[in-house]
């Protein structure tokens, strides 16, 4: 929501584009391998995945252009690597602020400052804080720059029928309706999901008891990229409150309502001005202020059981709804659509077996289940649903002002990649030294580089070996690393050891002594082509 | 501890729950429950001790 007198797209800081519908109306029912529905930050960057493998996509949405709002606003380290990947972090590097450090307070007082980790290893910082709009804005640059996807604006998707080997879409523009047909169909049409609704399935799970308003405020606030959380302020007893910088000099305030606060008084332009104007004086803003945007946002927990009927495969908020405090919402998002986008990607252009797609949901489910364990975590802390619940949460904190260890419990523990322990396409787990098959590429400086710039396109085979340099083809990059170099060591690796990386940056397997055999084996069992 | 020193605790316990008074005694027992759990740095012990308080409540 805006304010009185300004639209629901006029922002203070960003210009909204107008996308047309498509013109050239008779190749619109042209058969395509891939549709994907919603150009969301998710149904984009599975475009971009399933081009960077060479496969052509069509990219359709219903509205005209960017999502409203500023919405998700941390994108945190694993996404800027999926980003890298894509060619696309370029904008992203430059526009968003990176930051490493929180602080808690407790009745005004500081009772917790947390550094999320980070070391020169790294080539990113854990978290960057950009509004959507300009996520959407900067995946759009590159989607339109990619010859192998086409953007449908204005398309809304208004019926899909199974056909044999593939699935017909029935869409539906300002200037007709028409019919096209897929082989397979990505939902990324986000919470509400329409073709979920069509195909009668349903989102389980919890709804939480907070609510909170967002509010984004233009201010010349001073005050570094750290994000505050304020427990129990004196302008709003009894309810938290977040404060996040955004690029833009634009400010993110979210704040919990009270049990019993009406939705509807809450988000009044008043109301929110009010609450706006107490919040910024209990942060000693005395400055002039303008409110941007604002909106109303619950916590759940709900997921598909399976995130594949038939053809279709559901990526983002259509596939799982989870709290902000995790701030998963979004990098969830991009991840499913990054490990759909390669796997489809790899089955569409042979080098995949489609029994590989079945990895798709015990892989990305089981990461939303474990952001819905750490999610309910935060969300027990920052909303307690129980009076016991309330009691600990209040004791610790009020034990925080003279005891830092009771602190630690308001710490959200934010982002550490999910480790696909339990995947049916991950190899021999090796020595137990260094991360294990499944787990994130860890990072490491390699020459005045990182580890992740030495990477091949597909999939790539990191050994102390040169021996095995010799394996090298169309489906395996080999990247010999130094014995005992800041990367051997960081993943663990001997002089005969070797660790393969999958096209998404999670470990497909590793052995203490690589023999060629094997490592051809691990290579069919993560294509799909073997099994366990 | 002798008998004494538990008697001593038990009363101390007892003065500082009155001067807190009726609204913050639960507080102040849950404070005082992570503070203890903490120094007595024993997970299993004190989860088994948790137990052992929550029974017998409605004897
Ligand atoms: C008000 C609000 C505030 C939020 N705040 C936060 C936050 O603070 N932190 C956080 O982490 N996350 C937040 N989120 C969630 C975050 O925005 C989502 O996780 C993210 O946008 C997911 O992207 P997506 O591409 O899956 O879905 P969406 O961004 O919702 O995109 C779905 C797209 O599909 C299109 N579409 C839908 N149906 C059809 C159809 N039938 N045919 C064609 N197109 C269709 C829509 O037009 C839309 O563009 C917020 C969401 C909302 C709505």
């Amino acid at each position: 929501m805006r304010p009185e007198g300004r639209g629901e797209t006029e922002s203070l800081y960003f210009r909204y584009p107008h996308f047309d519908p498509p013109e050239a109306r008779e190749v619109l029912s042209a058969a395509v391998p891939v549709a994907i529905v919603g150009a969301g930050p998710i149904g984009m960057t599975a475009a971009l995945t399933l081009a960077k493998e060479g496969v052509r996509s069509v990219l359709f949405d219903a509205k005209s252009t960017f999502n409203d709002g500023s919405r998700a606003i941390c994108i945190a380290r694993q996404s800027f690597n999926i980003l890298e990947r894509l060619g696309a972090v370029g904008p992203f590097l430059e526009k968003a602020l990176p930051w490493t450090t929180g602080r808690s307070f407790y009745r005004g007082q500081q009772i917790l400052e947390f550094e999320m980790p980070d070391s020169p290893r790294e080539k990113f910082r854990p978290m960057y804080n950009l509004q959507q709009q300009y996520i959407e804005d900067f995946l759009w640059r590159a989607v339109e720059a990619e010859p192998l996807i086409e953007t449908r604006w204005q398309s809304e998707v208004v019926g899909v029928r199974d056909v044999d080997g593939g699935v017909r879409l029935s869409v539906k523009d300002p200037l007709g309706t028409y019919e096209i047909e897929a082989a397979w169909v990505l939902a990324a049409d986000g919470a509400r999901s329409p073709i979920r609704k069509m195909r009668g399935l349903r989102l389980k799970g919890e709804n939480y008891e907070g609510r909170y308003v967002i509010a984004d405020v233009q201010m010349a606030h001073d005050y570094p990229t750290i994000r505050r959380a304020l427990f129990d302020p004196d302008c709003r007893r009894g309810g938290t409150i977040l404060v996040h910088k955004q690029p833009d000099n634009i400010w993110r305030i979210d704040y919990q309502l009270r049990e019993g606060e009406s939705e509807a008084e809450a988000i009044r332009e008043e109301t929110v001005r009010a609450s706006v104007a107490a919040v910024l004086g209990e942060l000693g803003y005395e400055g002039a202020w303008e409110l941007e945007w604002w909106s109303i946002y619950s916590a759940n927990t709900l997921a598909l059981d399976d995130y594949r009927d038939g053809r279709i495969f559901f990526i983002g908020d259509s596939a799982h709804i989870v709290p902000i405090f995790g701030v998963r919402g979004l990098n969830n998002g991009l991840a499913d659509a990054h490990n759909m986008g390669w796997k489809l990607g790899w089955v569409l252009t042979g080098r995949a077996d489609e029994r590989l797609l079945e990895s798709y949901t015990p892989e990305r489910r089981g990461a939303t289940l474990d952001v819905f364990a750490n999610a309910s975590k935060s969300a027990r802390f920052m909303t307690p649903p129980t009076s016991g619940w309330e009691l600990m949460r209040d004791a610790a904190l009020n034990l925080a002002l003279e005891h830092p260890f009771a602190g630690e419990l308001a710490n959200p523990r934010q982002m550490t990649p999910y480790t696909y322990a339990d995947s049916p396409i991950a190899g021999p787990k090796g020595d137990g030294r260094g991360p294990i098959p499944g787990a994130a590429l860890p990072g490491a400086r390699v020459e005045g580089g990182y580890l992740q710039d030495r990477l091949g396109a597909g999939f790539t085979l990191l050994t102390c070996d040169a021996g095995l340099a010799g394996l090298a083809d169309v489906m395996l990059y080999v990247e010999v690393l130094g014995v005992g170099s800041e990367a051997a060591e960081v993943l663990g690796l001997g002089t005969q050891g070797a660790v393969l990386v999958r096209p998404d940056l999670h470990i497909a397997a590793r052995w203490e002594r690589a023999v060629p055999e094997d490592i051809t084996a691990a290579l069919a069992l993560s294509t799909g082509r073997a099994r366990a | 501890m002798t008998p004494l020193d538990v008697e001593a605790v038990y009363e101390a316990l007892a003065e500082t729950l009155d001067a807190v008074g009726d609204e913050k005694q639960r507080m102040f027992l849950a404070k005082l429950a992570l503070l203890l759990a903490r120094d007595l740095g024993d997970t299993a012990l004190v989860r088994q001790r948790i137990g052992e308080a929550a029974k017998h409540l409605e004897a």
